[in-house]
């Protein structure tokens, strides 16, 4: 039974880089700010605000980068699918209907990269910097550059929302959606015959196409479901920013979800890849950011500290591989 | 009544381009029965490999499965039909389990969710008519080494329900344990019912492996045969398309002055305090176990592996094993042993392999005169008799052998006068290798210096003025060939204990 220190291994590691990274914000509170501490509930909220929207994608992206592929049009795809929430919601179409329509839009979304990638036999690396450009401009044409405020039921604003302190169910309704979407996707993965397949692709593509497993079925689902993470996520979004839609929102998080991915473990060669992992390294990186805050980082600063850190991630995933 | 055979083929023809890789094949295999492919390379193995397992559709000519009509469209095709490949560079999902490998594409799953309990006990079921039911079911398939990746490939077979195996170089990256267990599993497999295509360079692996074989030169069947009671130099003699009586040609040359002299050379770890003079005109060979130092030795003077104490110079005093930038200025040439990722650029075109080292001729203010440096490639591939298609061809669509002659084509063009050479005719087949050492001898007579490093002593014998003998990282005696024999050789090369059973016989 040598899987299990791998398994431990490669989710400690995270965890481990989790707590270093709050102990860091927590000492330096201590000393430079006495009057103030790093985690009040306040900034608990905020952060897991942050985490449902930052681990939603890395759900999706999880399957992906898993799957030996690349997204890197989340970003845009989570401007999109809000822009397209708020719009709906502004023309009268009834909540339900609307979410489900944002859920398509980012499934077919997905679905347009995944069928790029294998119809055209393109790299998924280029197909994705084509439509983060493209998504990004549809949801600027549609919202006709404005961001796009409406009213929505309150169980739609208030999924990110924190419950009365203390109280059942402690955290919001968002991350709640979370984890329970990331025990599906990781029993997904482990246990069946789809999971087992998308692993296999990632991990050796000539031995998939093999033993007949419809590879690009495969790939086209992968991202079409990574699409689908990122349409819920817009969700969230759209409750985070008070019932908006905001075509320029969310640049910058397909970075901030891949370094989650990889720090998380999952190895950008594909086959590798943890749930559990992935939502640590998520809630690492906006621990990271909502501490730079606290910390009064500056902007630039914190760019340069978060573009470190995913250099880093990605050192330690080539680290990893020749280790092993 | 007379069963019709597992497989059979017959007339298959296929053309690439302007090469006609298959005229008219044809061959059965019956229940029980291993039969070896063998032929040089670029004989039409490979191709007619791809045929059998559906990776390429043949132009012309019929195929059958017990009886049935075969026109596989791909691998997959090829598998439902019980007919499995192994293939050389194994085909394993590193990060999936044993189990999974073995069933992958035919899981055992309820609404969607595997059934791991009945997946184990499926793979260790094959596993066990493999002999290895110690091998982990829920092992990760990339941890295990090469020759159980193998077994796993087999069992997945196995679970198909293969009634074919077609085995491409099965033992190229196995120890002698390994293979010698590969060898039992196929007895195993054999006495089955399974039929068995066994392809392999090794001749004497596949006169204890085969039952029947079956000759290719030139895409054509020259040879067809039972094994047994068939010599080895009929097989030779077919396979070259003449009698092999020169399979290490000797190019008459007369050894001169002094060109290079070695001093207490060391590396890092190995060689240790190697002292050696090389002359004008000579073939000096390097002999001794795996990890003796024989390849350090070659890469010290080359410049690629650091030298930690001791120098080299040639006679003139331009010092060598600075680096290969300064070696290469010094007129040194190396061949390396690891062909695919070190000595060639696999991706590139055969002209850029054959000029890279040495683009100077064609350059002009760094522009490149490409129709100069093209008719020079062209001629000194032609030189060479390197098969293509044409030197724009990239180098990793050639043959193992034809590879090999544009490392050396390389040398040629580089122009310099020491060539070190690291296993310059592993892997390659009988005809190759007599050409190589034909171009080697001819360096020397042309006053060229040569150090070839090679496992394989016969040849070694056969072709170097002297031999150097290494072990543990010394060079521990150096001769004439002459007054060597394998057995002295091996004496000293394992560090004079009893002489070993070594496959000195190989």
């Amino acid at each position: 039974m040598n899987r299990v220190p791998r398994v431990i291994l490669s989710t400690l590691a995270p965890f481990l880089g989790l707590v270093l990274v709050v102990l860091a914000f927590w000492a330096w509170g201590c000393v430079a700010k006495p009057d103030a501490t790093f985690l009040t509930p306040f900034r608990m909220t905020l952060i897991a605000k942050q985490t449902a929207i930052v681990g939603m994608g890395a759900l999706g992206m999880t399957l992906v980068i898993v799957s030996a592929g690349i997204d890197l049009a989340v970003g845009s795809l989570l401007a999109l699918t809000s822009v397209v929430l708020a719009l709906l919601l502004r023309a009268g179409v009834a909540a339900p209907f609307a979410v489900l329509a944002t859920l398509g839009v980012g499934a077919l979304a997905g679905a347009v990269n995944g069928l790029l990638v294998t119809r055209l036999k393109l790299v998924p690396f280029i197909v994705t910097l084509g439509t983060m450009l493209l998504f990004r401009g549809v949801a600027e044409q549609i919202a006709s550059q404005q961001k796009i405020a409406t009213e929505a039921p309150a169980w739609l604003s208030s999924l990110l929302d924190p419950p009365p302190a203390g109280a059942w169910p402690f955290v919001c309704t968002g991350v709640w959606i979370v984890v329970l979407l990331g025990v599906l996707v990781a029993f997904v993965l482990k246990n069946t015959v789809l999971g087992r397949h998308v692993v296999a692709v990632g991990s050796s593509e000539p031995t998939a196409r093999l033993c007949g497993i419809a590879v690009d079925r495969v790939k086209v689902l992968v991202y079409t479901l990574c699409g689908l993470c990122i349409g819920i996520a817009g969700l969230f979004q759209f409750a985070n920013l008070n019932r908006q839609g905001d075509p320029t929102g969310g640049s910058g998080l397909e970075l901030e979800v891949i370094a989650a991915v990889v720090i998380g473990g999952g190895s950008l060669n594909g086959g590798r890849g943890s749930v559990l992992g992935s939502l640590i390294g998520a809630l690492l990186m906006t621990t990271l950011r909502s501490g730079c805050v606290f910390a009064e980082v500056p902007d630039p600063i914190q760019k340069i500290v978060i573009g470190a850190i995913i250099v880093v991630a990605v050192a330690l995933d080539q680290w990893r591989k020749r280790a092993a | 009544m007379s069963k019709p055979p597992l497989l059979s083929m017959r007339d298959v023809a296929k053309r690439y381009g302007a090469t006609q890789a298959l005229r008219g094949v044809g061959f059965t295999i019956e229940r029980g029965q291993v039969r070896a492919l063998i032929g040089e390379n670029g004989a039409g193995k490979s191709t007619l490999m791809k045929v059998l397992a559906g990776v390429v559709p043949p132009d012309a000519g019929s195929m059958q499965v017990e009886g049935r009509p075969y026109t596989p469209r791909s691998p997959h095709d090829a598998r439902m039909a019980r007919v499995a490949m192994i293939h050389q560079e194994l085909a394993i999902a590193p990060d999936l389990s044993v189990a999974d490998n073995v069933l992958l594409g035919g899981e055992h799953a309820r609404f969607g969710v595997t059934a791991k309990r009945e997946q184990y006990a499926i793979a260790r079921a094959a596993l066990t008519r493999l002999g290895r039911d110690d091998l982990d079911p829920a092992a990760r398939a990339g941890d295990l080494g090469l020759a159980e990746q193998q077994l796993v490939e087999i069992a997945r077979a196995l679970v198909a329900d293969a009634r074919v195996l077609i085995f491409d170089e099965p033992t190229s990256s196995l120890g002698e344990r390994d293979a010698s267990h590969l060898f039992r599993v196929v007895g195993e497999l054999k006495a089955q019912g399974l039929g068995i295509v066994w392809i392999s360079h090794f001749l004497e692996e596949v006169q204890r492996v085969a039952d029947v074989f079956t000759v290719l030169r030139d895409g054509a069947v020259v040879d067809d045969g039972v094994m047994a009671g068939t010599s080895l130099q009929r097989i030779v003699a077919s396979m070259a398309g003449r009698a092999v009586d020169a399979m290490f040609p000797k190019v008459p040359h007369a050894i001169g002055d002094p060109v290079l002299t070695v001093d207490g050379l060391s590396g890092v770890r190995a060689p240790r305090d190697v002292t050696l003079v090389l002359r004008r005109g000579e073939i000096l060979g390097i002999a001794g176990l795996v990890g003796a130092g024989r390849s350090e030795f070659l890469r010290c003077m080359f410049g690629i592996d650091r030298v930690h104490s001791g120098r080299a110079r040639r006679s003139d005093g331009r010092a060598v094993g600075v680096s290969p930038r300064a070696s290469l200025r010094a007129g040194l040439g190396f061949v390396s042993e690891d062909r695919k990722s070190e000595g060639l650029a696999l991706d590139l075109s055969i002209e850029d392999n054959l000029t890279l080292s040495h683009l100077r001729p064609f350059a002009r203010a760094g522009v490149l005169a490409t129709s100069r440096r093209r008719a020079t490639a062209t001629a000194l591939a032609a030189r060479l008799g390197v098969k293509t298609t044409g030197v724009t061809q990239p180098i990793g669509a050639l043959s193992g052998g034809n590879q090999q002659k544009v490392a050396l084509a390389r040398l040629l063009h580089e122009g310099g006068d020491v060539w070190l050479l690291d296993e310059p005719t592993r892997g390659i087949d009988v005809g190759t290798k007599a050409e190589i050492w034909r171009l080697i001898g001819e360096h020397a007579a042309s006053g060229g210096t040569i150090v070839v490093v090679s496992s394989y002593l016969p040849e070694l014998l056969n072709v170097c003025d002297r031999i150097a003998v290494f072990c543990k990282g010394e060079l521990r005696a150096v001769r004439p060939a002459h007054e060597w024999t394998q057995e002295a050789v091996l004496h000293v090369a394992t560090g004079a204990e009893v002489a070993m059973s070594a496959r000195s016989d190989a």
